[in-house]
């Protein structure tokens, strides 16, 4: 019987500042068994319990994508108990990893289709893996136009910075990067992202899927600006948050009415969405 | 399914024998309630109770469980590496559990042992358990279990079920676990056929007098449920002292905890409750049932609404009574089961979600 409470011990093998504010850093870690990577096999969307012996564990989206070997990435806000504690840790620091947790992103279903990314501030870690897997050269034939709209602060709040300049040069992909207000040196949008979302990308149709993940403030003011573009409840997927402790669906905290977001979710459509009371 | 019928001195000296193969957990008398407890050499179990103060669920699915364990000593080669810690799961047997808590402990397994995970220290204490019920023939009054899919008399997750008769015992054996346990004992048992069992059955579900309707609830909208009015008056006295999701057979909500000692340390699975605002509270500050009106909806709503939809398995309450006796400011299950069960939706007034 797999024990679901028991971390693969990992080893965090690299720490990079990810954000110009130093509150994000991007750990890599590698397993410290062999078959343990294999047995963490995952999907773009999904996400795992970073454990800390002695501190606790969080629930973190996994930032590195399924087609990258040989180790697992998360990008981490500090926040709280647990994360700080996390940012505070050195490279060959031993901890574990819970997972892969949850849903993902309906990668089989969304063949086919033409994808638009929305991401807002840090949220940005489940879907720079999604946007690694689709431009993966076996992967990217299976989809359609791919649009990107992320937006920050400003520029050194943009994660993964030396790849968004890449995907930008790039020609099977759209980005439309945007910061909030004009900044030396930057030449792409600027302006919040729910209106560079209405003045950039495609319009909904049957074939087009909106994914958006980010704070709160920016979901509310994309969900309409999504609406008038055309796009269907159920052509909007998104990833929920809520406090967790298992991860897995049995310690009871993360439901919003009878799905747990942990083991149903995090990643549902607004039209599922519209059907549970929003306790997220 | 055999009934046999067992003499009372019998029994307590088969038990006594039994402790060499078994752990014998069973009712004790303490101050003025009772609860389940390891029962000591020469200890019988006290039956003259009519339901513990606390339900025997901890018995699987104890108050505070270490599951995990690490050294935080770097000397050590294996240091912050989190290891299973190793259970004890030799036989036991809870004796005299009331057929109320044996079938709540088959709810609950629903949440513990699913087709996707296991928690292998609840999956493994059940295996390793043998239950022992005792029919009630002298139920309380807030006892209303035979309108929720349950009784006095119920069989469900038991092995074997009891029925007090005199200078005997009627034994009904249920299981195979069942008779191996009075195998064991090594016990006479004489065969008696089914006409005084089957009389103090009725009898005794005859005496159950508060009863609650749950008809309409898989009908009713979730989203009506969540929106209906009543929930301020319900949620009104509420402490969110917790209580009643601590004395539940059903709850099975959950904490988990890291606790040090110098150089090593252990992970604890603590109950929890969703009466409670840190069970869901947001780092940043936002908490999704911030308010004492949601959290009491939640926990009636997952008792009577979110459950019955998600297994069809009727509510989440085996009708014990223990949360309407010992909340201290009266909510009843009961009434607000009626409210949820006759909800209607005013055609007039227009639902908005927010
Ligand atoms: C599906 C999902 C994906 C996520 N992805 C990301 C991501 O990619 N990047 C990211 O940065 N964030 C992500 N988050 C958010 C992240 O999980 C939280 O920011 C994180 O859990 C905060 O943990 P903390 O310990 O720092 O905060 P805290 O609020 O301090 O604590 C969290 C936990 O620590 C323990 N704790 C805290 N204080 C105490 C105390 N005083 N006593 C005892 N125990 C205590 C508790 O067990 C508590 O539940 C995600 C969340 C979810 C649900
Ligand atoms: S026992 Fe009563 S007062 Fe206490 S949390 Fe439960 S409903 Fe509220
Ligand atoms: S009566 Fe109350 S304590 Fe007993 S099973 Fe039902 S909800 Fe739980
Ligand atoms: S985090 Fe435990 S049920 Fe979702």
């Amino acid at each position: 019987m797999q024990n679901p409470y028991v971390p693969y011990p990992v080893r965090i093998d690299d720490i990079e500042v990810a954000t110009e504010d130093k509150s994000l850093k991007t750990f890599k870690y590698v397993f410290l068994n062999d078959g343990d990577e294999e047995k963490f096999s995952y999907q773009a969307g999904q996400f795992a319990e970073l454990s800390v012996a002695g501190v606790g564990e969080i629930p973190i989206g996994i930032a590195s994508s399924p087609v990258e070997k040989g180790f697992v990435k998360f990008t981490v806000f500090k926040a709280g108990v647990v994360t700080s504690h996390l940012h505070n840790m050195k490279v060959g620091d031993i901890m574990g990893l819970r997972g892969p947790l949850g849903n993902w992103y309906p990668w089989d279903f969304l063949e086919g289709k033409n994808i638009l990314i929305v991401g807002g501030g840090f949220a940005f870690t489940t879907l720079r893996s999604s946007i690694v897997y689709m431009l993966d050269p076996a992967n990217r034939p299976k989809f359609g136009n791919i649009d990107v709209v992320y937006g920050a602060r400003t520029p050194g709040m943009l994660l993964y910075k030396n790849e968004l300049v890449e995907w930008e040069k790039r020609d099977d992909i759209n980005m439309h990067l945007t910061i909030d207000a004009p900044a030396e040196g930057w030449e792409y949008n600027v302006g919040f992202t729910p209106p560079v979302t209405e003045q950039k990308a495609p319009q909904g149709d049957d074939d087009t899927y909106a994914i958006v993940c980010g704070p709160p403030v920016m979901i509310k003011f994309t969900l309409p600006v999504l609406e008038k573009l055309g796009y269907a409840h159920d052509h909007i997927i998104m990833s929920l948050e809520n406090r967790m402790k298992c991860g897995f669906g049995m310690c009871g905290r993360c439901g919003i009415g009878k799905e747990l977001v942990c083991k149903d979710g995090p990643v549902f459509t607004l039209d599922q969405i519209n059907q549970t009371p929003r306790e997220y | 399914m055999k009934l046999v019928k067992i003499d009372k001195k019998q029994w307590a000296e088969g038990l006594e024998s039994l402790k060499k193969s078994f752990r014998l957990l069973g009712p004790v008398k303490e101050d003025s309630y009772y609860s389940f407890k390891a029962l000591k050499e020469g200890e019988q179990p006290d039956f003259s109770f009519l339901n513990t103060r606390l339900s025997p669920k901890s018995l699987l699915f104890p108050q505070s469980e270490a599951i995990v364990e690490y050294s935080l000593d770097e000397r050590d080669e294996d240091h912050h590496v989190m290891k299973a810690i190793e259970t004890d799961d030799s036989p036991r047997a809870v004796l005299g559990i009331r057929p109320c808590d044996a079938k709540a402990v088959t709810l609950v397994n629903l949440n513990f042992d699913t087709s996707e995970y296991k928690d292998p220290y609840w999956v493994k204490a059940l295996a390793a358990t043998t239950f022992i019920g005792l029919a009630c023939d002298t139920p309380k009054s807030t006892c209303f279990c035979t309108s929720v899919g349950c009784g006095p008399y119920h069989e469900e997750g038991l092995d074997l079920l009891l029925a007090d008769e005199g200078e005997t015992y009627l034994v009904k054996i249920l299981t195979e676990k069942g008779g191996n346990f009075l195998s064991t004992a090594g016990l006479e048992a004489v065969d008696e056929d089914t006409t005084l069992f089957d009389a103090k059955k009725k009898a005794a579900e005859a005496k159950i007098i508060s009863t609650i309707a749950t008809d309409n609830l898989k009908g009713q909208d979730i989203l009506d449920l969540h929106e209906a009015p009543f929930w301020e008056d319900i949620s009104f006295a509420c402490l969110n002292c917790g209580t009643c999701t601590y004395t539940c057979p059903t709850c099975w909500c959950f904490d988990l905890q890291d606790e040090i000692h110098g150089k090593s340390g252990k992970r604890f699975k603590n109950w929890d409750s969703c009466m409670f605002p840190l069970f869901t509270l947001h780092t940043t500050g936002h908490n999704p049932r911030g308010t004492k009106l949601q959290r009491v909806r939640q926990r009636f709503m997952h008792k009577l609404k979110y459950f019955v939809d998600k297994y069809d398995q009727g509510i989440m309450c085996v009708g014990c009574g223990r949360c309407v006796n010992q909340c201290p400011v009266n909510i009843d299950i009961r009434k607000v089961c009626a409210l949820m069960n006759d909800h209607k939706v005013d055609e007039q007034a227009c639902a908005v979600q927010e």
